[in-house]
């Protein structure tokens, strides 16, 4: 009597073996056998966390990870919190971490013992964009008008953004030097919180990632001068470049997804397969369209190449700056 | 009325048999979420917000919306209980909630703050549905100064209005100002306060680490040793007869509620305060105003009443900023915000052009989420008020296991569990030497924004301190702050007038 159902468990199991195989997440030879944590370079509610968190509900959704991912936010220490977690678990093959360009500079900027070239590289998300904004209730209506108001400002004009030797300082930095400007550079916890103060009046002008402007730019609150992109951005068709307007300026914010050191190369090729799927994924296509967002795939070597690259860019600028030590 | 004609439509999603359903989970979900020390609004939402997929997005902000709320209901459920606020909002609740307790009151402070909470959540809705779209441009007038000047609001209000000791409440305000400066300086980016270099500094001192070895650990240690093997807490049993007492009670504070209501709506929605603040200085407005004002802090049920209306009126307050500008006013909001991106909205001007049926949608909620919160509550609280009925050496041996866990859960860091214990040791101390606690918790929640919003005016006015008094917002703030923090003064100078007229006849 035992044998029908031994016989239709044997078939159950093949079928969902067969399922499994046929699914997205076939990846070959390793998959975790556990929830992989997500670590976060970032505090909650910026925007490193939403899109983190965004890619791990289109993972979810999309079912592209045998296992669940879980979001952990740390924050602390411009993201040193975050690297100095990643260095201790030297090894460990269920854990990722979402970055943004802290990556480079929290390293460059205080002795917390970590190298990023030991990192194993993932995936290369997307590249952010940067757009110089003003009130539009401003007289300000092109690049010379800003340069021109800056100037009769006396170095009163204010530019608010996200922290300190961070991004948003860093391309004020190069706005400063292409021009000769000078500017007060008011720092503030996050860029959603810049973009209200420019809407409320209480700052001139930022340096907004577009997602962060966006919805004041719908409402005809804020208005775009110029892109620091080489190409103008599809959200914004009638924003001029700055390289359009013979400046040779261009920042970008990367959004990618690095390792410990000593990761498996089979849980490294699983996680690259992941993030392929999900950077073809339908979801993550519409959102980079409307939030003016790079999609720029890369991985591997290729990546690694890329981080070291940026580092040195980012070691001159902040020594420019006059922050680097 | 085309305001009503929304509200309708809202009511139509709302009150689907599936929404309603969600609500209801949510509600008391979030209750218990909030119950727990260490667990808040925060950690409820942050839970849930993955399993909003598998509904639609008008559902989901519903479920996410009756989880915060039960929360904010919850909050005070341990800080009356147990003396633990479990999210700094409840803070203000213990001050009162706490001695109730222990007279064996606890059943009426629980109603207390339910029916609080469920007032402020009514009065606070309706002023968002009534004036949402104007009143966001009063979020966009409030910039640094304006910021820097509520706290120090926030702050006098509790010198001038606390009833301790003045000195040792100023020196408690400076050492939580200390604390809150540990970590990394955001305007220089540079590490501050590292001690003996640990790295878990880097992300500074948590409120809720704070709060649960002062009040948690701290408060079992001072109740060990005053109660020996005697439990500290009288049973309370709860009767229908006792809940029609309550809100029999609580008619009497219609006074006390709407002006915890309407204040905590206002601060709660200026994008950098939110709900904590609120609910201390509904406190202090509370015990200013009241005919009973000197039996605050032992037990006084308005006490209760004030900080409850204000801190669930902020919370709805909060969404406010949310929703018209994308920018959160709370830790949760900022959750919340989240969620929407995913879903693919876009918070902003935009959201109530473009999407009303979410929007309406949600306010709608946010009515049958609090009257569900309040029902839920209010059948809960005998289940709540048995658990005082363990024995203490049972009883205490809980709280603690609460404690460590609920420090460890949100940071997941040894770290915080060892400072927890140190603060524990550091507050039974002070306690004995009657140091008051709340305005140590309060400068550390409080402390990093005043001092950001401090420094970014100056540096946006090169450095002019004028600017505080230049702008008429933040000049009446400060305005306001001098005459709360001259108040104690003022009233030891009549004291010792009255001292003078009545010398030679017998003491009160």
């Amino acid at each position: 009597m035992t044998y029908p159902i031994t016989r239709r468990l044997a078939i159950a199991a093949a079928a969902s073996i067969g399922l499994l195989s046929a699914g997205p997440v076939a990846a070959e030879g390793w998959t975790p056998e556990r929830p992989v944590e997500m670590v976060i370079m970032a505090g909650t509610g910026g925007g490193a966390d939403r899109l983190a968190r965004l890619f791990q509900s289109i993972i979810q959704k999309e079912n592209l990870s045998t296992m669940p991912i879980l979001p952990v936010n740390k924050g602390g220490g411009s993201g040193a919190e975050a690297l100095r977690y990643l260095a201790d678990n030297e090894g460990e093959n269920h854990l990722i971490m979402a970055t943004l360009n802290s990556y480079y500079t929290t390293p460059l900027r205080t002795d917390i013992g970590v190298d990023i070239e030991e990192f194993t590289p993932i995936a290369r998300m997307a590249l952010d964009t940067f757009v110089l904004w003003v009130n539009a209730d401003s007289d300000i209506e092109t690049l010379d008008d800003y340069v021109e108001a800056v100037k009769a400002s006396g170095g009163t004009w204010k530019m608010g953004g996200t922290g300190t030797g961070q991004e948003d300082s860093l391309v004020t930095a190069m706005l400063e030097n292409e021009f000769g400007i000078s500017v007060t550079y008011v720092p503030f916890s996050g860029g959603g919180d810049v973009a209200r103060n420019l809407v409320g009046g209480h700052i001139d002008s930022s340096v907004n990632n577009p997602s962060e402007a966006l919805g004041f730019y719908q409402a005809g609150e804020l208005r775009p001068i110029a892109a620091f992109t080489p190409e103008r951005i599809s959200a914004f068709p009638d924003t001029p470049t700055m390289g359009e307007l013979g400046h040779d300026l261009v920042y970008w914010m990367q959004r990618s997804f690095v390792a410990p050191k000593g990761m498996a190369p089979e849980a490294v090729a699983y996680y690259t397969e992941m993030f392929e799927n999900l950077s073809q994924s339908q979801e993550w296509q519409t959102y980079t369209a409307e939030k003016a967002l790079m999609a720029d795939f890369l991985t591997g070597e290729e990546l690694q190449a890329y981080f070291l690259e940026e580092r040195e860019k980012h070691a001159d600028l902040l020594n420019a700056m006059g922050e680097g030590s | 009325m085309e305001l009503l004609g929304h509200l309708a439509d809202g009511f139509a999603t709302s009150l689907s048999p599936m929404n309603l359903m969600i609500v209801i989970i949510g509600v008391t979900a979030g209750l218990f979420i909030g119950a727990m020390p260490g667990l808040g609004s925060v950690n409820g939402v942050a839970i849930v917000l993955p399993l909003t997929f598998i509904v639609p997005p008008s559902s989901a902000i519903i479920l996410l919306a009756a989880i915060y709320y039960g929360a904010m209901y919850g909050g005070a459920i341990s800080s009356i209980l147990l003396g633990i606020p479990g999210a700094s909002t409840a803070v203000a609740t213990t001050f009162d909630g706490r001695p109730m307790a222990q007279q064996g009151k606890a059943g009426l402070a629980l109603i207390a703050a339910a029916t609080a909470s469920f007032v402020g959540g009514t009065i606070s809705v309706i002023l968002f549905t009534l004036f949402a779209a104007p009143l966001a441009d009063v979020a966009l007038a409030f910039g640094p100064p304006e910021e820097f000047a509520l706290v120090l609001l926030a702050f006098t209000t509790f010198v001038g209005l606390g009833g301790d000791d003045v000195l040792k409440t100023i020196i408690m305000i400076c050492l939580g100002l200390v604390l809150s400066t540990v970590g990394l300086d955001l305007i220089s980016g540079q590490p501050r306060l590292i001690f003996f270099d640990q790295p878990g500094f880097y992300s500074g001192v948590s409120f809720l680490v704070l709060a649960i070895g002062i009040y948690g650990v701290g408060e079992i240690l001072y109740t060990i040793e005053t109660s020996k093997s005697a439990p500290s807490v009288t049973p309370a049993k709860l009767t229908f007869k006792e809940l029609k007492y309550g809100l029999k009670e609580m008619n009497k504070l219609w006074k006390t509620m709407s002006f915890g209501s309407i204040m905590g709506f206002f601060v709660g929605m200026l994008p950098a305060a939110g709900a904590t603040p609120a609910a201390l200085m509904a406190y202090g407005l509370a015990k200013l105003t009241s005919k009973t004002s000197s039996t605050f802090g032992k037990g006084n049920i308005e006490g209760v009443a004030a900080p409850e209306t204000a801190n669930n009126a902020a919370s709805t307050g909060s969404l406010l900023p949310m929703l018209t500008l994308g920018i959160p006013g709370s830790p949760t909001t900022a959750l919340l915000l989240g969620g929407m991106v995913m879903w693919g909205l876009v918070p902003g001007p935009m959201l109530f052009i473009e999407q009303p049926d979410f929007v309406w949608g949600l306010i709608s909620s946010l009515y049958t989420a609090n009257l569900a919160a309040v029902l839920v509550n209010l059948a809960l609280i005998p289940v709540f008020v048995w658990a005082l009925r363990m024995p203490f050496t049972v009883l205490c041996a809980i709280v603690l296991i609460l404690c460590l866990v609920g420090g460890y859960a949100p940071s997941q860091k040894l770290h915080d569990v060892w400072l927890i214990v140190g603060f524990g040791v550091i507050g039974y101390f002070l306690r004995k030497a009657d140091y008051p606690m709340a305005p140590l918790v309060l400068a550390l929640v409080l402390g990093p924004l005043m001092e950001r919003s401090f420094r970014q005016t100056l540096i946006s006015e090169q450095g002019n301190v004028l600017a505080f008094v230049e702008r008429p917002l933040s000049a009446t703030f400060i305005a306001l702050s001098a005459i709360f923090f001259l108040l104690p003064l003022l009233n030891m100078l009549r004291r010792r007038m009255r001292a003078k007229t009545t010398a030679g006849k017998p003491a009160e």
